[in-house]
């Protein structure tokens, strides 16, 4: 009985997963004005070939910073998560 | 007591060394022009400091090279961008401003619209950034597997 019952809900919920997609018209995008304004005009205002970076990197910079920063705060949580850990070694650098 | 792979691994480990650093390198230095960048670029020099703990040990490559040097390459790669960023005020522009594309100096040439075979003195301060970023995802990503393994090797014990 418990073991219908799951293989039930993991085939409803498959199906509604399922489902999701048909809904969404991939490749059709609603707002395309700012894809449009950076394949128009990134290549002469970075001098970039590269659009993905010119969007990283220029364009959305701010947003490479809070990037930058995950991966900063990432390294002081495993750093604090093994400090514990690592008490009494010998090269103790933090 | 020191757990050290066989020596054909090492030497494998040793020719593979060379050619991840060149990939790597390769990938920041190119990241305006081809797939990739500094994120990308410094995972993979990342995973040569991964290979060294696999093929030779944590005691081998802590007598390379000490923690404190990521230390101070993550941070020194965050404050680089950083600065990078904020000199652009100093040209009375925006932060994140593109002072150097277009401008005929360093990575300043102009690139012709359309499609062109791509020229690496190009990109403005996106070079610059991508080498701070891949300074800073190599030093981080190599902090994360010092500290991880220093955790498991302290249980062992």
């Amino acid at each position: 009985m418990k073991r219908e019952l799951s293989v039930a809900i993991i085939l409803i919920l498959g199906a509604f997963m399922m489902l999701i997609p048909l809904g969404i018209s991939f490749g059709v995008p609603g707002h395309s004005a700012m894809d449009d304004y950076f394949i128009a005009h990134g290549q002469e205002q970075t001098a970039a070939n590269n659009i993905v970076t010119a969007v990283l990197f220029d364009y959305r910079g701010f947003d490479t910073i809070g990037e930058s920063t995950v991966l900063f705060a990432a390294v002081i949580g495993v750093g604090l998560m093994f400090r514990k850990l690592m008490r009494g070694d010998a090269d103790e650098n933090e | 007591m020191l757990m050290r792979m066989s020596k054909i691994v090492r030497f494998s480990a040793d020719l593979l060394y060379a050619g991840i650093l060149i990939f790597g390198f390769y990938v920041i230095m190119h990241g305006h022009l081809t797939p990739g960048g500094g994120f990308q670029g410094g995972a993979v020099i990342a995973t040569a400091v991964a290979l060294i703990i696999v093929a030779y040990s944590y005691e081998d490559l802590l007598a390379m090279v000490s923690k404190l040097r990521f230390i101070v390459q993550e941070s020194a790669g965050l404050v680089l961008f950083l600065g990078i960023a904020l000199v652009a005020v100093g040209f009375g522009t925006t932060v994140f401003a593109n002072y150097l594309a277009n401008s005929g100096s360093l990575f300043g040439m102009v690139v012709p619209f359309g499609s062109n075979p791509g020229e690496l003195n190009t990109g403005g301060v996106m070079p610059l950034m991508n080498i701070a970023v891949g300074l800073e995802v190599w030093g981080a990503l190599a902090l994360v597997v010092l500290y991880m393994l220093s955790g498991i090797r302290e249980k062992e014990a």
